[in-house]
């Protein structure tokens, strides 16, 4: 049995037509055929059933009853273990929910597994990961593609239809750059929409928890699940969370739309600014107004991010030093040694990399000309997007600058890397919503995304456009 | 007064900073909600936030904030509206997160003063710099395995509050007198409970010596001190030590000391090497705090007096000493104590110098003959209140005053009954006592003699007989006039 999506399967139950057991073993058999892919740090049957049983007992108006979900393996979950993809924290077992995750159980979800992602979700192409690479689920045989990162295993879980839908983490990018090499739907609400309680940070006042589904419509249904209030989380914002599902509405007349100059740079395909252009002629002729408009600060938003996030994650990593919990050496000789050894052989070439950055930018006598300069460099890109929103409704940019790239491309090439988050990062530093919905293939056929960015709890109306722009390709 | 020390050759002075971790009286932890109870089973009050499981957020404790606002007010410091509160990173077993969260920059409460008073009836202003929140650490336990360290988290994220002063400070004794005020002023707001022992007050101590007017010298930092007693110690062998490599002609080198009790000397905690690069930034965990000049002024007014009001109070209206009321307000429980005596009756107010030396001479020495502390006194304020009044009016004597508190002190007896019972009710009945004396006098005819022929000094001695053969009853002034007109007589 196909099924399409999240509205789809729920009907199905709903009509008796399958039960949530045979969904189960549905996903199961698909997962072990495609156990190749590596999308999955933890997958256990037994857990699943687990689940079926419990979630049978839920009444039938539970949002999610049955729906088969995979969480990053960034949140930290009760019943399987939490990794963040790397080596200290290898066989972890939190005794606690992450909110997310919480509310998901809540709607009577299905967690299917716990998905790849680059190490503490530092990267681009799920390949820093301890437990090795994803392989995006579009490759051909003889060319294995990375899935984008770092949520993308969760993007790869749903590309590759074994499940309906993902959790994701994005920081500068890692839900909306996976989604569109992926070729599904992925989006980063406003910072503060949904709490970061028990989701394994990376740098705190970037972090923000997303979805993965087969279309814009389910993205909606899990998105307004997962949002809301929590008094344990300090940044996570007090506001009315709209049934955003409900409120779905493809008109955009009188909508304007504006086409930031600064997303047109060297090293972007012809093909991605091709469905670019298609996307603003599609929107123009749904009545929205096009504007061409300049965010100036741009072109520091990706130096801005370089310096900002490693400084939080090298804080936000110290915690793991093999005392408390997670991989500790063997035999030390001193304490100093203990945290020497645990964090030398603990964490992966990346993360040491963004810890030693962090370092370095946060240390007496370079904080000024660094962390600080970065920080007032953020408030004007914040400020770039006030401006333009002040007469716009929506943003139009591509996601990427290219299609899914091979598996070891720029693994050697931190900086090549990095580039690939050049039109996600900016929406990330000012804290606005984005999501990435697939428009149109490049020549190889693989999927190109677009990427829609909004004003601050407006996730209604980029929600809107994207389901929009959705039907062209239906 | 001078404080200035003499050398070999010259004189130094001497430069002392203070900077004060004070425990915020509160239940729950300033970033979570466990217990902060001391003295509770190790790692029994460990939330998932203090353990720095991977995931979980500081949320700050509103009650927290408004004890460090409240003593911020007591400190007569600018409460800042606006305040960060940021990482201070280093690593430590016991310190889960792998930083502290502290404040850095901008403090929750800003400029101060504390007046310091001396046994002659002057006083002085030190000058307090700052106050900010931050995060207790755990506790590393070294001495229970010789090979291992246990780490007991309880401590974890507890609220302090560390007051920054100015060098204002010039000697041992006037840091004693500073921290004591600020103990006392802490106490009064409820805010800290003021328990050195348990460690809810600690002190580092920054210290340097000058010639009078040169320049500040070189500081050294002693760190962690827990007792008055100990910071006057560790302050006078610094000072010694640090004249000494001058005078030597060495210099100070800027350093972080341990004050060793048992030696009574400082020693270098680490070396320049390892000095930290503590990345101090915003948390970004956390928002920035803000506070309403509104919630500012509402928590104003419900500041209770504080122990320089009280002294002005008693200085005002009882007529004590400057000194005598500073040494009773410096704690609270003791003041409260002298109040609740003189709320007993009015009358004692006229009295209050000799409630006064009641509290601070015979009561206090029973008190720390016993170990218990003046809330938990067995004589309640107003029992004592009662005694000096017989003691007042001329019902008792003094003598026997001191034996009836004794007495209550042991059994929390009423004194009038004390005295009822065992007949010690003081005799003021003058035929009865011309009786004794007489007594006292046929039985020492030899005495008498003696006395007569000069020896003056046997009065006592008759004094005393009088007194032993009345029990102690007699009243001492009509007995003194008797005899003396009794002995006069026979001259």
């Amino acid at each position: 049995m196909d099924f399409k999506s999240i509205s789809q399967l729920k009907s199905l139950l709903d009509e008796n037509k399958i039960s949530i057991k045979e969904i189960a073993e549905t996903y199961i058999k698909r997962i072990k055929e495609k156990k190749e892919l590596n999308i999955f740090i933890y997958f256990n049957e037994d857990k699943i059933y687990e689940q079926v049983k419990e979630i049978e007992k839920l009444p039938n108006d539970k949002t999610l009853k049955g729906i088969p979900i995979s969480v990053k393996d960034l949140f930290c979950t009760s019943n399987m273990p939490t990794t963040a993809a790397s080596k200290i924290l290898e066989n972890f077992k939190p005794t606690y929910e992450s909110f997310v995750t919480q509310k998901l159980i809540d709607q009577g979800s299905m967690f299917i597994g716990k998905t790849n992602l680059d190490e503490f979700a530092m990267g681009s192409a799920t390949n820093t990961s301890y437990f090795g690479n994803t392989i995006n689920p579009l490759s051909k045989n003889d060319n294995p593609l990375a899935p984008g990162g770092s949520s993308g295993g969760s993007a790869a879980a749903v590309a590759a239809d074994l499940c309906l839908g993902a959790t994701g983490t994005d920081t500068g990018g890692s839900i909306r750059q996976p989604a569109s090499f992926c070729g599904v739907v992925g989006i980063k609400p406003t910072y503060g929409l949904c709490s970061r309680w028990g989701i394994a940070a990376f740098a705190s006042s970037l972090d923000q928890a997303g979805v993965f589904s087969k279309n814009v419509t389910d993205a909606s249904i899990l998105l307004e699940e997962i949002a809301g209030h929590d008094q344990r989380d300090s940044t996570s914002s007090n506001v009315q969370i709209p049934s955003f599902s409900k409120n779905l509405n493809p008109s955009l007349e009188g909508k304007i739309v504006g086409i930031p100059k600064e997303y047109t740079v060297d090293g972007t395909s012809d093909e991605i600014n091709g469905v670019w252009e298609e996307a603003i002629k599609s929107l123009e002729k749904k009545g929205a107004k096009i504007k061409y408009i300049s965010l100036p600060h741009t072109k520091y938003a990706l130096p801005t991010y370089y310096i900002i996030a490693p400084a939080e994650a090298s804080s936000n990593l110290a915690r793991y030093d093999g005392v408390k919990y997670g991989y500790r050496a063997k035999n030390p000789k001193s304490l100093d040694d203990m945290y020497e050894i645990t964090r030398s052989e603990g964490f992966g070439k990346e993360v040491k990399r963004r810890i030693l950055i962090g370092t370095y930018v946060l240390s007496a006598g370079y904080y000024d000309a660094y962390y600080l300069k970065a920080q007032k460099v953020r408030k004007l890109i914040a400020n770039d997007f006030v401006q333009v929103f002040s007469d716009c409704d929506l943003i139009l940019t591509p996601t990427a600058p290219s299609a899914a790239f091979p598996l070891n491309e720029k693994q050697n090439d931190p900086i090549k890397m990095y580039l690939n988050d050049i039109f996600t990062v900016p929406a990330s530093l000012a804290g606005i919503p984005g999501i990435s919905i697939p428009y149109g293939h490049d020549k190889q056929g693989l999927p190109l995304g677009i990427q829609l960015l909004g004003k601050h709890y407006n996730e209604q109306e980029i929600l809107n456009a994207a389901f929009a722009l959705e039907k062209d390709y239906e | 007064m001078s404080n200035l020390i003499k050398g070999k050759e010259q004189e130094w002075e001497t430069v002392i900073g203070l900077e004060i971790h004070a425990q915020v009286k509160s239940n729950s932890k300033l970033f979570s909600s466990s217990s902060s109870t001391f003295g509770s089973k190790p790692n029994s009050q460990v939330s998932l936030v203090d353990a720095a499981m991977p995931g979980m957020l500081p949320v700050i404790n509103k009650y927290c904030i408004e004890q460090a606002i409240k003593t911020g007010i007591g400190l007569n410091a600018k409460i800042n509206n606006y305040s960060v509160f940021d990482r201070k990173n280093y690593f430590y077993a016991d310190l889960p997160q792998g930083y502290q969260i502290s404040q850095y920059k901008h403090p929750i409460v800003g400029e101060g003063k504390v007046t310091i008073d001396f046994k002659d009836g002057s006083s002085k202003d030190i000058r307090i710099v700052r106050l900010h929140l931050e995060q207790d650490a755990g506790k590393s336990i070294h001495d229970q395995n010789p090979t291992k360290t246990y780490v007991d988290l309880n401590r974890s994220g507890v609220a302090l509050m560390e007051i920054v002063s100015e060098p204002d400070i010039r000697s041992a004794d006037e840091a004693g007198l500073y921290i004591s005020k600020i103990r006392s002023i802490l106490m009064y707001l409820d805010t800290c409970d003021g328990n050195m022992q348990e460690g809810s007050l600690r002190a580092d101590v920054n210290i340097s010596v000058r010639k009078l007017d040169d320049k500040y010298g070189t500081r050294c930092e002693i760190k962690n001190l827990n007792s008055i007693k100990f910071i006057k110690q560790a302050i006078n062998y610094e000072v010694k030590r640090q004249i000494e490599v001058l005078e030597e002609g060495g210099v100070i080198e800027q350093n972080t000391l341990l004050f060793n009790t048992s030696t009574g000397k400082t020693r270098p905690m680490r070396s320049k090497e390892e000095a930290h690069d503590y990345r101090y930034f915003p948390d970004p965990d956390l928002l920035p705090l803000e506070i309403d000049q509104e919630d500012i002024d509402k928590l104003k007014k419900t500041i209770t007096e504080l122990p320089d009001d009280r002294k002005k109070r008693y200085v005002d209206d009882y007529n004590l000493s400057n000194y005598d009321a500073s040494v009773l307000t410096a704690d609270k429980f003791v003041s409260d104590y002298f109040d609740n005596v003189i709320k007993f009756d009015k009358t004692l107010k006229k009295s209050s110098k000799i409630v006064v030396n009641w509290i601070t001479s015979e009561l206090f020495s029973l008190l720390n003959e016993n170990n218990i502390e003046i809330n938990n006194s067995p004589i309640t304020p107003q029992y004592l209140g009662k005694l000096v009044k017989l003691l007042k009016e001329d019902i008792i004597s003094g003598k026997i005053a001191k034996d009836v508190l004794v007495e209550m002190f042991n059994t929390k007896k009423d004194p009038e009954k004390i005295i009822e019972q065992k007949g010690l009710k003081q005799v003021t009945d003058t035929s009865e006592i011309e009786n004794i004396v007489n007594e006292v006098l046929q039985e020492n005819q030899k005495m008498v003699d003696q006395y007569l022929s000069g020896k003056d000094k046997l009065l006592g001695f008759f004094v005393g007989q009088t007194m032993k053969k009345s029990k102690g009853k007699a009243n001492p002034k009509i007995l003194n006039e008797i005899l003396q007109s009794k002995l006069s007589k026979k001259n």
